[in-house]
């Protein structure tokens, strides 16, 4: 590479870093003050994409017209902020952390529809920025002007944020509430207000990230995921609750891909290397380094103060024999009755509800949440449609050893993970699943690419729907019962007390790291067992089934039917399962339903379904006595 | 003497400030040693480098003769260490018996197992050492319903489970009503005694620590200044200037 090319991916680079800076910017705000990870992020920095886009065309494309668009776009996406602080969050800052997130992930269903609604599935292209659509020379290679200026605009949205944070009183609060919240509330500072502005602060900047993006990426409706994944990973690079850590990860994330896409594909050794295919890549593996390295990120301190604000987790009770006896008779006496689409909707649910347990497995009572979970159902997966279609396996012998295959997968994830804890931990884990789905999708000559494995049918004897389907009741049943009996042998009591107190569990002489990388492994091998049953009932494998929407799908069963119970999991698997199917008979916009349902759920029963139901049946028993 | 823990010149800093300087002492089996000071003296600092919950920057820690500075706290324990916390870390979604036995179980290297049901195995062991700190009516109790006291109990139980010969105790006391407190040290002085274990305690309460402790040692500004018997300590001018602020 010559000099000038170098210094051009530079440039391409730190250009791409500032809307991933205002990004990450806001979400690190908001989580210091709220401890909130803030899944809708994501989405207001679609909003402000898509806004910023119509808004353009209604005040015409002189400059005036693109930049009040532009801060317009920004303030709306600020209010549109607001509203969720206002009407959602607001209501359950005291409902345990885990169920903030499920509203939040509802938020991101709501946002897509709507933006489904308003400005179509297609693709948005947007104009150029009026009076900066040239391009500069600079040693002989053409540049945007544009780009010029978004790398001007970062420091300066950094210096503007350092001197409101600094030399503020609302910045001294923010930065007081990061540290310790409950004191701020205790020194009688209105929280409330507090959390609202610091919302509309963060959503701003979301929305301006998104809006300054508009000349030089189309809106999508896939960019909600796309972006809350990049500035997850800028936060935590740089940080949690650091905006200089941000700004830093940032310019290193946006201009470790501009090199990537330059370099292209290099000969070494003979060998050839596609760096353009790391694009997708490298920030997950510089995550994955710092972490290892630095486990609270390049500027970030170790979790400020955090008190108990939650009650302790409630002793876990066994399920009863009885009762799984009757609905093991149920599942079996289903086929009977219902007619072939129940029947594979219930194969469907039961490789869910394998995948919701064992989800639920590590981070309920382990204590260890996973934002990336689909990463084991997916390589399952693959692994049973890889093994029959590549390697020519029987598709029996496929079936059984692929979960152990995403086992040997979760032995090295885990090994990482179980080093961290907490919101870096989680981070971890969805790095991790985002390595493993952007391989997948971009080795074609292995995996078809984006177009999946397809072909993958069972054998004969089990090719009929209702045989198939007591085949996945039988493994699944068997998945769900082995997690159910280990959490209650001394080896899930051990997970359990870890859970509770790493400090004690270190005292009376465990090793508690080797048992949580154990649990990693089990969990691990047994999602994917659920996708290597899934896959052979679809007949197909896409890189869906690794994104980060199976695993929001995972989390939101679990959260839904309640991380607290042992079924609820099941429940959760069921009711999403049977009611996105529903819905999306009716209506496209079933992510909307499935949102407004969910936050009604988080709204009226924060102990999710089979947690709000106890409550209630135990109150009904109060009253009669 | 035949001391089950001898501490030699111990020493830590944190950045500029030099929490522990030059701390020597020792503990003999049977013996209630209580380490006293001002806040901010250096005691929890120096709980937390006889476990190996810190590196110290220099010095020896010796149990029964062996060196174990370097270890880690889980090793510590695995050479008979048991250790009570200032704030009480309990597994508080299990019940007050099946934590016991969870320590019962590590010491008996017993958790490796996936299908065992846990629980079943140590309850005899653990209803005993429950019925020592007067715990047993409550054993079916998750910890996280209990009285902060009981908790304190639990926590004895727990580190008595793997028969100790050093028990470390980070102000045993703190959060109990005056009436608890000091039935809990005699309760703890009675098990030291009868099974010989040495105890090592910080404590602010000074009734517990001039009624049950057979030592004393003050800790002032991270350099101990004073050692001795009970008696010896209360006429000792040192600290009495440290505690009353005057120089008389």
């Amino acid at each position: 590479m010559t000099f000038a090319s170098i210094l051009i991916q530079l440039l391409n680079g730190l250009a791409a870093a500032a809307s991933l800076f205002l990004v990450s910017a806001g979400l690190s705000l908001i989580f210091g003050v709220t401890r909130i990870v803030n899944f809708a992020h994501g989405s207001l920095y679609m909003l402000g994409l898509y806004g910023a886009y119509t808004l353009i065309q209604a005040l015409g494309r002189t400059p005036l017209g693109f930049w009040s668009a532009v801060v317009l776009a920004a303030l709306l996406v600020g209010i549109a902020g607001v509203l969720i602080e206002v009407l959602v969050l607001r209501r359950i800052y005291r409902a345990p952390e885990l169920f903030q997130l499920l509203a939040t992930f509802a938020v991101v269903l709501v946002i897509k529809d709507i933006a489904l609604f308003t400005w179509g599935a297609e693709d948005l292209v947007g104009p150029r920025a009026p009076g900066l659509s040239m391009a500069v020379e600079i040693l002989g290679k053409r540049i945007p002007a544009y780009d010029l200026l978004l790398i001007a605009i970062g420091p300066v949205v950094l210096g503007v944020l350092w001197l409101l944070l600094t030399r503020t009183r609302w910045g001294a609060l923010v930065r007081a509430a990061t540290q310790d919240r409950e004191m701020v509330g205790a020194l009688g500072v209105d929280q409330a207000r507090l959390f609202t502005s610091v919302f509309f602060v963060g959503s701003v900047l979301a929305g301006l990230g998104g809006a300054l993006q508009i000349p030089r990426e189309p809106a999508n409706l896939d960019l909600d995921l796309a972006v809350i994944a990049d500035a997850f990973v800028i936060t935590v690079v740089g940080g949690l609750g650091s905006i200089g850590g941000a700004f830093l990860a940032a310019i290193i994330i946006g201009v470790a891909k501009a090199f990537c896409i330059g370099i292209g594909t290099v000969s070494w050794f003979g060998f050839e290397i596609s760096f353009s295919k790391l694009t997708l890549v490298v920030e997950f593996l510089i995550m994955a380094l710092v972490l290892v390295a630095r486990p609270y990120g390049l500027l970030g301190k170790p979790q400020a103060l955090q008190r108990l604000t939650t009650d302790p987790a409630p002793p876990l009770t066994a399920p009863s024999w009885k009762i799984a006896l009757v609905w093991v008779v149920l599942l079996l006496g289903v086929p009977l009755l219902a007619d072939r689409y129940i029947t594979i909707m219930l194969t469907d649910i039961v490789c869910f509800a394998l995948f919701a347990v064992s989800l639920h497995f590590i981070m309920g009572p382990a204590g260890m949440v996973s934002f990336g979970h689909a990463a084991y159902f997916g390589l399952g997966a693959y692994a049973a449609g890889l093994l029959f279609k590549r390697a020519g396996l029987p598709m029996e012998a496929a079936l059984l050893l692929a979960p152990l295959c995403a086992g040997a997968f979760a032995v090295v994830y885990g090994w990482f993970c179980v080093r961290l804890s907490g919101v870096y931990l989680a981070m971890l884990t969805l790095a991790f699943a985002q390595i493993s789905w952007s391989v997948v999708f971009q080795w074609d000559s292995l995996t078809g690419g984006s177009n999946g494995v397809f072909g993958i049918w069972p054998s004969a004897w089990l090719a009929d729907k209702t045989t198939y389907y007591y085949l996945a009741l039988a493994c699944c049943g068997a998945g769900i019962a082995i997690l159910w009996r280990v959490l209650f042998s001394p080896f899930g009591a051990v997970l359990r007390a870890g859970r509770d107190s790493p400090l004690r569990a270190e005292a009376i002489g465990i090793d508690l790291r080797g048992f949580q990388w154990a649990a990693f492994v089990l969990v691990g091998a047994l999602a994917g067992l659920a996708g290597s049953v899934y896959a052979f009932s679809k007949g197909s494998i896409s890189p869906s089934t690794i994104s980060i929407g199976q695993s929001t799908d995972g989390l939101i069963m679990v959260l839904l039917g309640g991380v607290e119970t042992l079924t609820g999991p099941v429940v959760g698997a069921a009711v999403y399962t049977w009611v996105r199917d529903a819905v999306a008979r009716h209506t496209e916009f079933w992510r909307a339903v499935m949102g407004g349902i969910i936050l009604l759920i988080v709204l009226l029963f924060p102990q999710g379904l089979v947690g709000g139901l106890k409550a209630l049946f135990l109150r009904w028993k109060e009253q009669r006595a | 003497m035949n001391a089950v823990l001898q501490v030699e010149g111990l020493h830590k800093a944190f950045g500029g400030v030099q929490a522990v300087a030059d701390v020597s002492f020792a503990v003999a089996a049977g013996e209630m040693l209580a380490l006293i000071g001002p806040n901010g003296a250096g005691k929890s600092t120096c709980f937390n480098m006889l476990n190996g919950q810190l590196a110290p920057d220099a010095g020896i820690v010796r149990l029964a003769g062996r060196d174990i500075v370097g270890l880690r706290p889980r090793a510590v324990w695995r050479l008979g260490v048991g250790r009570t916390f200032q704030i009480t870390a309990t597994f508080v979604s299990l019940s007050v018996r099946e934590n016991v036995q969870m320590a019962l179980y590590s010491h008996a290297g017993r958790l490796r197992s996936l299908l065992q049901r846990f629980g079943a195995a140590f309850r005899a062991e653990a209803d005993a050492l429950l019925a020592q700190v007067g715990m047993l009516d409550q054993a079916e109790r998750p910890c996280g319903v209990l009285a902060y006291g009981d908790l304190k109990r639990v926590e004895l139980a727990m580190a008595l489970a793997n028969a100790p010969r050093l028990l470390l105790m980070d102000e045993p006391t703190a959060g109990m009503a005056p009436r608890e407190r000091v039935e809990l040290m005699e309760l703890t002085a009675g098990l030291a005694r009868a099974r010989n274990i040495a105890v090592l305690f910080t404590e602010h309460d000074m009734d517990v620590v001039f009624s049950q402790a057979d030592r004393i040692i003050v800790l002032d500004r991270g350099e101990l200044i004073a050692g001795g018997t009970p008696a010896e300590v209360r006429a000792n001018p040192k600290v009495r200037a440290v505690y009353l602020g005057s120089t008389h």
